[in-house]
């Protein structure tokens, strides 16, 4: 045994030397957007002017650009207003999807009735539809919701929290399904001779077991209401309900804009979904298998 | 369970489904079926018009000889250069990845959250970052982006226009790839509307640059739940690495590959915002793609019928993709 | 584990709180609003900093302003507020109570910014339009100014929304008009852009108008050609731009020895090779939106079918399989070749921008382009038609239109005729850097650019410009034609552009 672990060292040796090489070049590929991001969002405007230097670090770091992205110039809006507004639209529709999906979760897994195998992928089936064959019917419907009861969807914050909840309801339902699936039956089981029933199940001994799945589900969440851009430009007209992704793109899709400030804005944008990975990336990580994995 | 659930609590548990089931109802099933009706009218404008057209919509994307027929059909080609070469690159990026951090490297975590952390961002970030850094700049006033970084390490023949690329490579007949189509009786695809439009690449690096990490998730998973006894056992009997993975690791690997073409392949049938905040489907329709199309004729162009028949093309599209996948799980799940 | 499902179900109550934010719209009770505290806005003030100083959110900044508008109706010490983003050092604010405040946040909708201004005895004024830039900003406020002095006792509300040549505007005011929320008055395209809005159900015609002001003496015959629409008038314009434009870099022009700008299409591609020649780039060219391509295009058309022909081929009357149409394919692919090898990744600004600089010495655009170059301080520029299009307008202008629920019609049809009016022509246009659409403005105030502009209005054969909403349905100009237009500069594919235009035409019902 030693012989053959004192014969294979040698090579191995380079071989780790070599994988080693290899991750850390594609690390700092991966990395390259945020190195062009930082390096010119920190340049002033002066220095960002100079594209031919777009690749070295800013002689001076200033907080200039992001500044202007922030609260805009004279002639460009800045990323304040959507930033208020993404915060307002995506607590509200990331609590709510994620308590109906708990809900759901628990009934689809513990509950299971007559038909629940069939009626769960076509549950299923809707988070997984392109928006684009549910935009026109889902602007008319909160037309003609506005004109008919007064209420009023159509280019508000609440018409955005009422889509991203249900069209959230298919994943919140299917990571909370499988959640509750990995919890013994048993379990359940042994309260229903204690005299449990279906709220004091849920109450006593899902409930308080949920909280993991909870930061899973609500990550997930998060991150995919953050960064969504087509029910924002689709369902908000005016830049008081603007997201914040839309107001990103606006800022990036004038000309006027030079390069420092759009890659400041760009960077504020991501800061939300990046804190949020870095500090549950574990939990994230669960999120990404469970709500794939597992069909 | 030992003791059947009561009847109250079988209502109970069903009335606390039927509010997202009614939503689901609604919001999927009968808007798909209120778009598949508005395809088939004549609803151009802002009034909704709903003169029953029958599949004129349809018949103008597919057989029609206007600008709205050869866009359309530009954004077939796309959608299916942009999928293949995503997946494609998507696939063996995430499994290299998958494969050398499992190697039991240090630091693993920190690779892992470096190759992972693109997926938490937006695609308009990513969009906004990478078309700064593949803007190629002017031949005549200089280089800019990438092209800059290509020229300073000599690797100028590198250097592209990127994004702006308006240059479709066709498969014609005369090509070899055009003639071994005609062989087996495919000749038609060797025609000026299949091909692959330069400007994709641009695409294709970025969303492979946001998405490979999670592929690389996907394969480590399966990679950890590989015992590995049987790789010890293979390598007991000569096989070497290469061999292991080769008639080991792979194979086990099918249900997580097939997961990831799903997923994958579902992402990138329906990209949208990359292609808006990057290229806004330029240089010409060079990158325009289906759900792109679809909003801009129905939002912009107030075509409302067509932009409908879009979607629910690109509704069947997928749905070829997903149908399949949800049923096979749903039996798998079944025999369980 | 129980303490954490209690702080789950916290969350959870919160969310069930935020979802319950009140979403119908009642009108807000600025009237009800008093001054708690007087303000005067210092140095590097602004609005949401002092909300967010007085009422601990920077975006509590609407209060003050309905506050202090409706203070100004009765006391003119206090300013008044047009636009949030704009106040000035000395205004005077009126602070309401942080309750007071708060219950009027409670019932504002930010797509009503009616309750932002006072109400006068007469009722307000609203008016939607997408004039944001400073110029222009300024120009609409001059005839603002004017409509207050005679109309006293109306409230004036400048409802703008910024962006994208009015594409957000005009997505916003569609649902304003279905949902029978319209403002008293909007911006429009002259032209056929008016069939967007449904004319005779979401917009009625203003023909009274026109009749009672005596319009139609003083606007051009073929610009009244323009404005008509199923016979009727729609809107009321206020400006004139032209499309058909050559800018050039005289001192590029001087240095390849040429002594005058090209006034055909050979001569065009004479002086581009002897530019070359001299080591010049000939032609800048913007693409990154798409528009510059069918902007530049529809002016060779113009310059090669002449302005009968040219505006034939929107009425029906040229065919568009027509062997000229192919002559202006083959003369925009020639012109494309050579342009900048990187025009799909520039705007039409930064195509400008060279012809500024000296890097290129041509550029085809419309005359918005030279606010551009006096921006720049460019002294040494030059501008003709463009070639083969001398003694043709390709005009493209604003108008005022009259929704068919406005809130306050008669303010709004004082409005209108105001924004014909010559007085507010000469007071706008000079600021927003077009020409009246009278033909009797007086040009003391406008600069040469606009001078020479207006002669040629007053005497050139005017066609209008199909990019800029004029010449057909929005669907054929920004489907049909557009899109050929986009796919031809790229493809170069003479006949498939020429086909997929014939097309274009027989769907907007022209059978070529």
């Amino acid at each position: 045994m030693t012989t053959a672990v004192a014969a294979r060292r040698a090579p191995l040796r380079w071989r780790r030397i070599l994988l080693y090489a290899v991750l850390v070049m594609a690390a700092g590929l991966y990395l390259v957007p945020v190195y062009v991001l930082l390096i010119t969002g920190f340049k002033s405007q002066q220095e960002a002017l100079n594209i031919f230097t777009m690749w070295t670090p800013p002689n001076v770091i200033g907080f200039h650009s992001f500044q202007v992205a922030w609260f805009g110039a004279p002639d460009s809006v800045g990323l304040e207003q959507g930033f208020w507004n993404s915060v307002q639209m995506v607590i509200p529709a990331t609590l709510i999807s994620s308590m109906i999906g708990s809900v759901n979760g628990y009934i689809l897994s513990k509950w299971k009735f007559r038909g629940a195998n069939l009626l769960f992928p076509l549950i299923l089936f809707g988070m997984f539809i392109p928006y684009q064959s549910i935009l026109i019917p889902l602007v008319q419907t909160y037309q003609l919701l506005e004109r008919y009861t007064g209420i009023a969807l159509y280019s508000t914050i609440a018409g955005l929290v009422v889509a991203h909840t249900i069209y959230g309801i298919p994943i919140t339902t299917l990571i909370f399904r499988n959640y509750y699936a990995a919890i013994p039956n048993e379990m359940v089981e042994a309260s229903r001779i204690d005299g449990a029933n279906f709220f004091s199940i849920y109450r006593y001994i899902l409930f308080p077991l949920s909280v993991p799945g909870f930061v899973v589900v609500m990550i997930w969440q998060f991150t995919s209401i953050w960064n969504d851009f087509l029910f924002g430009i689709t369902l908000a007209n005016t830049p008081k309900v603007y997201p914040i992704t839309l107001s990103l793109n606006n800022i990036a899709g004038s000309f006027h804009v030079p390069w420092n400030i759009q890659m400041a804005a760009a960077l504020l944008t991501a800061v939300p979904p990046l804190l949020v990975y870095i500090f549950l990336g574990r939990y994230f990580m669960r999120g990404l298998m469970a709500g794939s994995l597992k069909g | 369970m030992s003791r059947k659930p009561r009847n109250w609590e079988r209502a109970v548990s069903i009335l606390l489904l039927a509010p997202s089931i009614l939503a689901l109802a609604i919001f999927v099933y009968a808007f798909i079926g209120w778009t598949g009706y508005v395809s088939l009218t004549r609803w151009e404008g802002a009034a909704p018009d709903f003169t029953f057209a029958g599949l004129h919509s349809y018949q103008r994307l597919f057989l029609g000889q206007g600008t709205d027929a050869i866009r359309f059909h530009i954004d077939l080609r796309n959608m299916v250069g942009f999928t293949l070469f995503f997946l494609i690159a998507c696939l063996s990026i995430g499994f290299v990845l998958a494969v050398l951090v499992d190697q039991r490297v240090r630091a693993e975590s920190f690779f892992r959250s470096v190759f992972l952390f693109p997926m938490a961002v937006s695609f308009i970030v990513t969009g906004v970052a990478w078309r700064w850094i593949l803007t190629p700049g002017d031949p005549a006033i200089g280089a800019v982006g990438i092209n800059l970084l290509l020229e300073k390490i000599g690797l100028d023949s590198l250097k592209s226009l990127w994004f702006t690329d308006p240059t479709v490579k066709f498969i014609t007949p005369d090509s070899p790839v055009g003639q071994i189509l005609n062989q087996i009786g495919l000749g038609f695809l060797a025609s000026s509307d299949v091909g692959y439009a330069m400007a994709l690449t641009a695409l294709v690096i970025a969303a492979t640059w946001q998405l490979s990490g999670y592929t690389m998730a996907l394969y480590l998973a399966g990679l950890r739940s590989i015992p590995d006894e049987l790789r010890e056992a293979a390598r007991m009997d000569g096989a070497n690495e290469l061999q292991v993975y080769r008639h080991i690791v792979i194979p086990l690997l099918q249900p997580i590959t097939l997961s990831a073409v799903i997923i994958l392949g579902h992402i990138s049938l329906k990209i949208y915002d990359l292609v808006v905040s990057m290229t806004g489907s330029g240089p010409g329709f060079a990158t325009d793609v289906p759900a792109l199309n679809m909003w801009r004729t129905t939002f912009d162009a107030t075509l409302f019928a067509q932009g409908a028949a879009i979607a629910v093309i690109l509704l069947f599209l997928v749905a070829v993709l997903i149908i399949p996948y949800l049923a096979y799980n749903t039996r798998a799940e079944a025999q369980r | 584990m129980q303490k954490k499902s209690v702080l789950v179900s916290l969350l959870l109550v919160l969310a069930l709180v935020l979802s319950m934010v009140p979403s119908a719209s009642a009108a807000p009770a600025s009237a009800g609003m008093a001054c708690a505290q007087t303000y005067t806005i210092a140095a590097a003030d602004w609005l949401s900093k002092l909300s967010d100083k007085f009422y601990g959110s920077i975006l509590a900044y609407w209060p003050l302003m309905a506050a202090t508008n409706q203070k100004n109706l009765e006391d003119k010490t206090f300013a008044h507020i047009d636009n949030a983003d704009l106040i000035d050092v000395g205004w005077k604010l009126c602070v309401p109570s942080k309750a007071d405040a708060e219950a009027f946040l409670k019932t504002f909708d930010p797509n009503n910014p009616a309750a932002l201004f006072g109400s006068g005895a007469k009722g307000q004024l609203v008016v939607g339009s997408w004039w944001t830039n400073a110029g222009e900003f300024a120009g609409l406020n001059e005839i603002f100014k004017q409509y207050k002095t005679q109309n006293p006792d109306v409230e004036i509300v400048n409802a703008t929304i910024a962006g994208g040549a009015g594409t957000n505007f005009k997505g916003q005011l569609l649902t304003q008009l279905i949902g029978g929320k319209a403002p008293d008055s909007f911006q429009l395209h002259a032209g056929l852009e008016v069939e967007t809005y449904s004319p005779g159900t979401y917009v009625v015609p203003v023909d009274d108008i026109y009749t009672s002001a005596g319009f139609e003496k003083v606007f051009p015959k073929d610009l009244l050609a323009m404005l008509k629409y199923k016979d009727h008038y729609w809107g009321v314009p206020v400006n004139i731009h032209r499309s058909n434009v050559l800018w050039y870099n005289k001192t590029l022009f001087a240095k390849a020895g040429i002594a005058a700008a090209p006034a055909t299409w050979d001569e065009f591609f004479a002086t581009a090779d002897k530019l070359k020649a001299a080591g010049v780039a000939p032609v800048a060219l913007g693409g990154k939106d798409g528009f510059e391509l069918q902007h530049t295009f529809e002016d060779i058309l113009a310059g090669t079918l002449g302005a009968e022909g040219y505006k034939g081929l929107w009425t029906g009357k040229t065919k568009w399989s027509d062997a000229k149409v192919t002559d202006a394919l083959n003369t925009f692919k020639k012109y494309i070749s050579y342009a900048n090898a990187d025009h799909d990744a520039l705007t039409w600004a930064a195509a400008t921008q060279l012809v500024i600089d000296g890097k290129a010495a041509m550029n085809i655009m419309g005359d918005w382009a030279n606010g551009q170059f006096t921006a720049a301080k460019s002294t040494d520029y030059g501008w003709a038609s463009s070639p083969g299009t001398k003694g043709i307008f390709v005009a493209l202008s604003d108008s005022f239109a009259l929704p068919a629920k406005a809130p306050n019609p008669a303010n709004a049809k004082a409005w209108i005729a105001q924004a014909g009016s010559k007085a507010a022509q000469e007071a706008f246009n000079p600021l927003k850097g077009s020409i009246c659409a009278r033909t009797d403005c007086d040009l003391s105030k406008f600069n040469d650019y606009l001078k020479s502009s207006a002669a040629d209005w007053a005497k050139d054969a005017i066609v209008p410009s199909v990019t800029h909403g004029a010449a057909a349905t929005p669907k054929w100009a920004t489907k049909g034609y557009a899109d050929a237009v986009v796919l031809f500069a790229t493809s170069g594919d003479v006949a498939k552009a020429q086909a997929a235009l014939v097309a274009a035409a027989v769907d907007a019902g022209f059978p070529q």
